[in-house]
This record gives structure tokens, sequence and C-alpha cells, in this order.
């Protein structure tokens, strides 16, 4: 019996330089920053109170550089493509060869939907969720650790596969037959799998979290009816969650039986149906693009309404939109493949069914349009990525709408008219939010405003870029240039492909703006530091507290009015109205203790991960006993909490009402 | 008009013809009638949409721009949250157009359904199609030959495809003759096309299928009915038999495989390929051609 399984030294990429070559710049670049970490003496504080916390905007945080750091290597890879494509012309193979080329467009799709927009848009909702709802923390906290930690999981698993064997060479939706044992015998698609699965359950985790945070912890006043428009979007999101990725993890677990164990799910012979596959990718598929959209739109509700000076327009609109766009996106998976024959009635019902959906975001942009009217627009960094993504989100809509309609669709699927309309809805919707809320809520969390300068900077490359980057595509799409190609004959396509990696560069040039702006913010910390808690002059309770805020978020829990509650209380202290409040008597908090649980059971969880990928069994087994134990432990363990004495509360809130005054 | 400017403008106008010859050999430059009609539904949708979303995107940039802080001609209204007029106007405009868009999209997808024989008179011509790894076979069944990446068709008459794939699934696609359809292994998909103006278009596969994906591109010859007939009498007897040996070797994964003809086909051979069942989803289909 081998003891190392499918295991050897073969699998390690030696005759392949550039794979080898970024595994080993990346190993190296972990080891130095984990050198810096030991001679600097930082493990202690790291592991004490950042691995270990499990404080919600920790969390976020922590979530948040997840998705950055992935941003770089989901970027590195879609340049790769562009250079290639831009390369590849007439006789001309490029530098890429298929073998490389297919594992990249997988890998590219698989982080910057799972690991870089799924954990900034959950790390923003850590972080901001609960400071908006008023309360001290989640509903689970420690559950929220092992979620991050899974997550981290996956990203660690997808990542090792660059070094040792192979990614996925099916495209990031994995379809079967392709991805079944017998086209594809390597083990690309177990790295797929496996790392999916784990870091799914930590998704699942966080919306079962999430809506628990929602629905039952709120600051007292807080009425559904009160509670922000970004929370509402992050109940909507987080219901989808709980919805959808069951569905998912079914899918990948029928399709692990039948590379494993040899089942029959979606296999071409006995009597398997990869049809049902694709159904059920995409009845977790299309939701999840409202999973990544929707927090955003609660984030430029945000945006616009306190850059503007004014109430979100049309709060109930924005409530009713939201909800309807979450029962919705269950309605409309099917137009991901109308050209698989389902017929008139089938398609033109789902068809419809798609347009509807765009009623809802439609009433959205009306009314953040509606807001910024007899407004003081105040042109910020957070306000810019807003309007940019109004404008840009607007034609990706449009060009979905387009889609939308199944003859149009039977011409312009899988074409990269497809692939720009959703780089435009994910880029400019998605990610403009992540990049809004960014910038929005950095002050809360670190103290400190990032450069301004720098920070509109990143935002005018993003968007120019975006748009050389990506119009090109929809007129090669109508040129009938489909996705996935490592070469071609066609000479007419290949301007436009040049002017798409320049707009590829561009966007580095946006990185590149935004990495300075952190350093350049960081270095400047002293003369962008926010003392008053409120930086923007906001209108939610998460302006109400220190910037950062202590871990308990409020020494007194704050007391809700209406829409808008940190701008009643202002109002009121302006007009010299009583505080609703009383002057502060200040108790003990009773906050959850710091648990290494979530990083012990994630470290397990790559163990198991691993060893199956490459059929290891014995190590599965001590992975997935070690997972339980660590969980045994946690369920057994004695004091849950740690009380902070009301001296150190007031102490705390003394400094920040001093802070904040002066 | 100044000369500068008026050759400025010829420039302009070579540009703007130059990328709309670009444009050729694609979806907006149909050779059929269904390609025809589903230009005209890819054409109308976008007018009506770009109805509502060109003036949206005026009105973001228009209003957030005379609304900026340092204007001071601007009114203010810093508790301005409801109207109900203009909640009433922001739901139905989108309302409005998602139902006439919608309209269409009923009518357009039962009109334009790829399986739907075409309203045409002449018989159709049918042609098996089945996707390897990595190249495409064409079998006439009614002449009894076959070709391996090459495709000749006859103008004016309705082709009536029936696919399918050897194992992972593909999709067959002509931009200029229209509607995609995918091909999946023991299924069979049905598709109508026709070609009416003679020509040589580009076919490839639309659905990543592996490491030979790209090479999987074949070219249609569009020709007169007469020169179709003469083209079948000429490849019949000539070049290699299809038979289950030779299908057999074909089927084993190759990439970039030159284009030929097959002079004989054994009969039934699509159908043992298929595996004789049908797509769950699909209307009740008559297996005609075997």
């Amino acid at each position: 019996m081998n003891l190392l399984g499918k295991l050897s030294w073969n699998v390690i990429p030696f005759d392949q330089p550039i794979p080898l070559l970024a595994s080993a710049l990346m190993v190296f670049a972990i080891l130095l920053i984990l050198l810096w970490i030991t001679v600097r003496g930082h493990w202690p504080y790291l592991w004490r109170e950042w691995l270990t916390s499990v404080d919600h905007k920790r969390i976020g945080v922590m979530y948040c550089v997840l998705g950055l750091v992935m941003l770089l290597r989901g970027f590195t890879d879609a340049i790769m493509m562009r250079s290639q494509q831009a390369l590849a012309a007439g006789g001309a193979q490029g530098y890429l060869p298929p073998e490389h080329y297919d594992q990249i467009f997988s890998a590219h799709g698989v982080i910057m939907i799972f690991f870089m927009a799924m954990p900034m848009m959950i790390g923003l909702m850590n972080f901001a969720v609960p400071l908006q709802l008023g309360v001290r923390d989640v509903a689970f906290p420690t559950l929220n650790s092992v979620s991050l930690w899974l997550t981290a999981s996956g990203v660690l698993l997808t990542n090792l596969s660059l070094f040792i064997g192979e990614f996925a060479k099916t495209g990031w939706m994995n379809y079967p037959p392709l991805s079944e044992l017998q086209y594809s015998p390597g083990v690309g698609p177990d790295y797929y799998l496996w790392a999916l699965q784990i870091s799914g359950i930590g998704t699942l985790m966080t919306g079962i979290n999430f809506v628990t945070t929602i629905l039952k912890i709120r600051a007292p006043g807080m009425r559904y009816m009160r509670m922000p428009v970004f929370c509402w979007t992050a109940l909507a999101t987080n219901l989808l969650i709980v919805a959808a990725f069951p569905v998912l993890t079914a899918a990948f677990a029928m399709l692990l039986l039948d590379r494993y164990l040899g089942f029959h799910f979606f296999t071409v012979d006995g009597q398997g149906n990869m049809m049902m596959y694709v159904n059920l990718f995409w009845v977790w598929g299309h939701p999840e693009v409202y999973i990544l959209v929707l927090p955003a739109f609660g984030i430029f509700s945000e945006v616009v309404a306190t850059f503007s000076g004014k109430p979100l327009f049309g709060y109930r609109s924005m409530v009713a939109a939201t909800m309807a766009i979450c029962i919705l996106s269950f309605l409309v998976w099917l137009h991901h493949f109308f050209t698989m024959g389902a017929g008139a009635n089938v398609n033109a019902v789902f068809g419809i069914m798609s347009m509807i959906i765009a009623v809802p975001t439609g009433v959205k942009i009306f009314n953040w349009l509606f807001t910024m009217y007899a407004g003081r627009v105040r042109f910020q960094v957070p306000i810019l990525w807003s309007i940019g993504f109004m404008v840009t989100f607007a034609i990706g809509g449009m060009t979905g709408v387009l889609l939308a309609v199944p003859p149009a669709d039977f011409v312009l699927h899988n074409s990269l008219f497809l692939i720009a309309h959703f780089h435009n809805v994910i880029i400019g919707g998605v990610f403009f939010g992540a990049m809004a809320g960014y910038n929005y809520w950095f002050p809360k969390a670190f103290g400190f405003r990032l450069n301004e300068r720098w920070g509109a900077g990143a935002f005018w490359c993003w968007f120019v870029g975006f748009y050389l980057a990506f119009m090109p595509l929809y007129v090669l799409g109508l040129m009938g240039m489909t996705r996935r190609m490592q070469h071609y004959d066609n000479l007419s396509w290949q301007p436009w492909l040049m002017v798409a990696a320049f707009g590829a560069l561009v966007i580095l040039a946006g990185i590149v703006c935004q990495i300075v702006q952190l350093i350049v913010s960081i270095r400047d910390r002293d003369a962008l530091r926010d003392t008053t808690g409120d930086p923007w002059n906001g209108r939610t309770l998460e302006w109400s507290t220190a910037s950062p805020p202590p871990p308990w978020n409020y020494a007194v829990l704050p007391r809700v009015e209406g829409v808008d509650a940190f701008w009643i209380q202002k109002r009121r202290a302006r007009l010299g109205q009583p505080a609703s409040v009383g002057p502060p008597g200040y108790e003990p908090i009773e906050m959850p203790k710091n648990s290494p649980t979530g990083f012990i059971i994630a470290f397990f969880a790559v163990v198991t991960g691993f060893a199956l990928i490459w059929h290891i069994w014995w190590m599965a087994i001590i992975g997935a006993i070690g997972a339980f134990v660590t969980l045994l432990f946690f369920a057994f363990r004695e004091t849950e909490e740690i009380e902070i004495p009301a001296a150190e509360v007031a102490r705390a809130d003394r400094a920040y009402q001093t802070g904040a005054a002066g | 008009m100044r000369p500068g400017l008026r050759d400025g403008g010829r420039a302009f106008a070579l540009i703007a013809v130059a990328s709309l010859g670009g444009c050729s050999q694609g979806v907006l430059d149909p050779q059929g009638p269904v390609a025809s009609a589903q230009r005209l539904i890819l054409l109308d949708s976008l007018g009506i949409m770009l109805a509502i979303v060109v003036p949206t995107i005026l009105a973001t940039l228009g209003v957030a721009f005379w609304f900026r802080a340092s204007n001071t001609r601007t009114i203010y209204w810093p508790e301005w949250r409801y109207s109900g007029r203009l909640e009433m106007i922001v739901w139905s405009i989108p309302a409005m157009t998602v139902m006439l868009l919608g309209s269409l999209c009923w009518v357009a997808s039962h009109d334009l359904d790829p399986g739907r024989p075409l309203a045409s008179s002449p018989k159709p011509l049918p042609i098996q199609v089945v996707s390897l790894d990595w190249k495409w076979l064409f079998i006439y069944p009614e002449q009894g030959i076959a070709g391996v990446n090459t495709l000749t068709v006859p103008v004016g008459t309705p082709l009536s495809f029936a696919l399918t794939s050897s194992g992972v699934m593909n999709s067959f696609f002509v931009p200029q003759l229209g509607s995609q359809i995918y091909t999946m292994g023991k299924m069979t998909t049905r598709l109508y096309l026709q070609a009416d103006n003679p020509g040589v278009f580009q076919g490839r596969s639309f659905n990543f299928s592996g490491d030979g994906f790209s090479d999987m591109h074949f070219l249609v010859h569009a020709v007169t009915p007469d020169e179709f007939a003469a083209w079948a009498a000429k490849t019949k007897g000539a070049g290699p038999a299809l038979d289950p040996q030779s299908y057999a070797e074909l089927e084993k994964p190759s990439q970039a495989v030159p284009p030929f003809t097959f002079g004989s086909v054994s009969p039934g051979l699509f159908t043992t390929i298929a595996g004789g069942t049908m797509p769950p989803l699909a209307a009740p289909q008559r297996h005609e051609h075997q």
C-alpha cells in the first residue's frame, strides 16, 4: 500500500517554468512575511488578537485582507489570459500551452468569485452589520471564526494546486462529463471540489449566523423598517446563502461520488445525466450572483445617502426591491443554458422571469438618482465608485436583459459578449461596491481615513481600464469569438484583444494606486486620523461610536427612533433637544472569549482536503478526527465569556467622548 | 468645411466602415433566415433598452454634477425622502419596458426555437452532427457521405440537424447562420438552419471541451443545390469509409485535424453513437432520418 496515495515528486511542475516560478515567488513572499513576524516577535499578538479573535470587526477585516490578496492572484491570472490572447493569433501559440492556459482561466473564475468577491462582501457585512444594528456581536461569534478559517482553507488548497499537482482544466463551472474521471483523470477537479466544499461549509455557516443575527439581535427600537438598507441587503444575501449553498454542496458531492466511488450521476455512460449538474450548479449559481451584488447595492445605498447629505430616497421601495430580488433570483437559473434545447415554452418563461428581475434593479438605480437629487454631493472616493457603478451597471444590466431574450442568447451564449456582460456587472457592481465599502468603512475600522488622491486615482484607472478591457469583448462576441480560446486564427480579432490587454494594464495601474494608497495612508495616519468617529457626517449607528470601535462596540446600546438613527441623534443634539438616552450608566459587559477553535478546525480541514485530493486515506481519517475532537473541546469549554469591568468601559467611552468633542 | 476637418471626417467614416467590416463573419452579418431574425431581435431589444438606459446614465451624471456640494445655486432638501408620484414612475418605467420586451421574448422564443422546422418549401436536408475530441463529424444520411471539420450545404434549403457528442459537451455554432445548440453524449438535440447566400462561413465549438478546443472549428461551404449535388456525387465512393472501425479510430482524441470526407457511411451509425435517448426536457421528436 502506498502511504502517500497519488503523491510523488512527479507532481511538482519542475518542467513548467511559469507555475514553478509563480509558486516559488509566492512561497518566498509568505516565508518572508513569516520571518518578519517571527523576528519582530509579533506571533503572540497575532495569535491573541487576530487568529483566535471572535470579534466580528476583526473577522471582517481578515476576510477583506483575504479577498484583497486573492484579488492580486486572480488578477495575475487575468493579465496572463489577456496577454496570451493578444499574442496567440494566426499560427502563433502565445506563451501558454493549452494545459496551462486552461488551468489559468479556471482558477481565475474560481478565485475571483469564491475567494475575492465572496470574502470581500462577507468581510464588509461582518464588519458593518452588527455595528449598524447597534449590537455587540453576531449571534454565534466562534462559528463566525470557523467560517473565516474554513474559507481560508479553501484558499490555501486552491493555491497549493499551483505547486503540487494541477488545478482544474474545466472552467470555473467544472461541468461534467469533462470533469469526470474519464476525461480529467488528474487531481485538478479534486482540488476544485474539495476546496469549494470546505469553503462552502464556511459560507453556509456565515449565512446561518447572519440570518440569526439580523432577525434576532438588534438594538432597542431597531425595528425591521428602521434597519439600514445595508442590513436589509445583508439579510437577503444570507437568506440566499442558506437556501442556495446546500444545492452546490449536493451537486459537488454527487460529482465527488462519481469521481471517487464510481457512481454515475453525471457520467456519459451508466445512464448518467450531466444536464442535472448544469441545472443544480445554476440553481446555486444565479442566486450567487445576487449574493454578491445585493450587499454591494446596500453599500451604494449607504454611500449615496451619506455623501449627498440626504436620506435614501424611497426606503420602503428599496427594501421591497431587495426582497423581490431575493425571491426572483431563484426563478431565473435556466437562462444560463437556453442552448441546451429545453423547448420554447421553458425558454420563454425563464427569459421573461430574467427580465422581471431587472425591474427592482432598475428601481434601485432610479432611487439612488433621486437620493442625489436636491442633495449636496461631496465627491469623495466612496461616491466616485458609486457613480461609476451606476453608469457601468446600467450598461451591464442592459446587456444582461439582452442575453435574457432566448433567440438573442442563441447567438451570444458563451461568446465574449457574455464574458463582457458578467464582468460588466461583477466588476461594475460587486467590485466597485467592495471598493466603495472599503474606502467608506476603512476609517471606522482603523481610525484613519484613506488617502483621497490615490483613491481617486485608483478609481479612474479601474473605471477607464474596465471600459478599455471589456468593451472590445462585446464587439468580439458579436464577431463570433468564443470564450476560453488558447489561440485563434481569425486575425481581425487581434486588434480588439490588444485593446483589451491594454485595458488590463490600466486596471493594473489602478491596483498599484490602491496599494500605494494603503501605504501612503498608513504613513500619514496621524494626519488622516479620525478622532470623531464620524468622518463622513454619517447617518447610521456605526458612526456613533469610536473609530476603531472598542471590542464591545457600544458602551451603552443605542436606542433607535427611526431610519438613519445616528442622523436623528445628531439633529436632536443640534436643535438642543435632550438626548433620548440619559447620561450613560456604565455596566460591565459580557463578551465572547477568544477561541482557537476556528483556526485549528481549519488546519485539520486542510489536512483532510489535501489527503482526499491525493487519496492518502490514513491522513484524511486523522484530519477528520482532529477536526471533530477540536469541536468537542469547544463544545465542552468551561468559560464562554469574559467580563469587561464597568470602569474599563467608562474609561474607553470617556476617551472617545473627549476626542469627539475636541 | 476646412480640408483638414473633411479629411478627418473621411478618416472617421473609413474607420467606422472598417470596424463594421470587422463585424462581418459575425452575428451582425447574417446569411440565413434564422440569423437575420436573431439580428433583428438583438437590435430591437437593444434599441428599446437604450431608450431608457442612455437617459438614465445622462441623468445620473447630470444630477450628480449639478447637485455637487460646491454649487451654491441649487436647492437642498436635507429631509426629502419620499414622493409617491415619483415612486410610481420609478416602478412603472422598468415594468413597462419589461412588459414590452417580455412580449417580444415570448413570441421570438417560439418563432425561433432551434428545434422548430423552418417554414420553407424545399424538403429539409438532414445532417447528423457528432462532436468528438476535438473535431466535428458531419454525416449526410441521405447521401451516405460524411465530412470531418468541413460542412457543405445547399443554399435555400432548410438544414435539419440532429446533434450528439461522443462524450464531452460542445456547442455547435455557425454565427452567420444563427442559433447554437449544445451537443451532449448519449443525447440528441435538434436544430434547423438555412443559408440564403453562397459563401464560406466560420463554424466552431462554443463550449469549452478540453485541451484541443481552440482548434475545434470548421468551414461551412454554402453552394447552389446543383453544386451540392455535384459535390455529393463526387464525394460518394471517394476516400475512406465511415464504419464502426474507422469511427473508433476517429473517436480517439486528436487536435487540429485537417478537413476530409468519407465516401460511405454505415447506416445507423449516428443512432448507435447517440444511444437512442432524447433529452428529457426537449419536446417529443421523431427519429425521422434513421
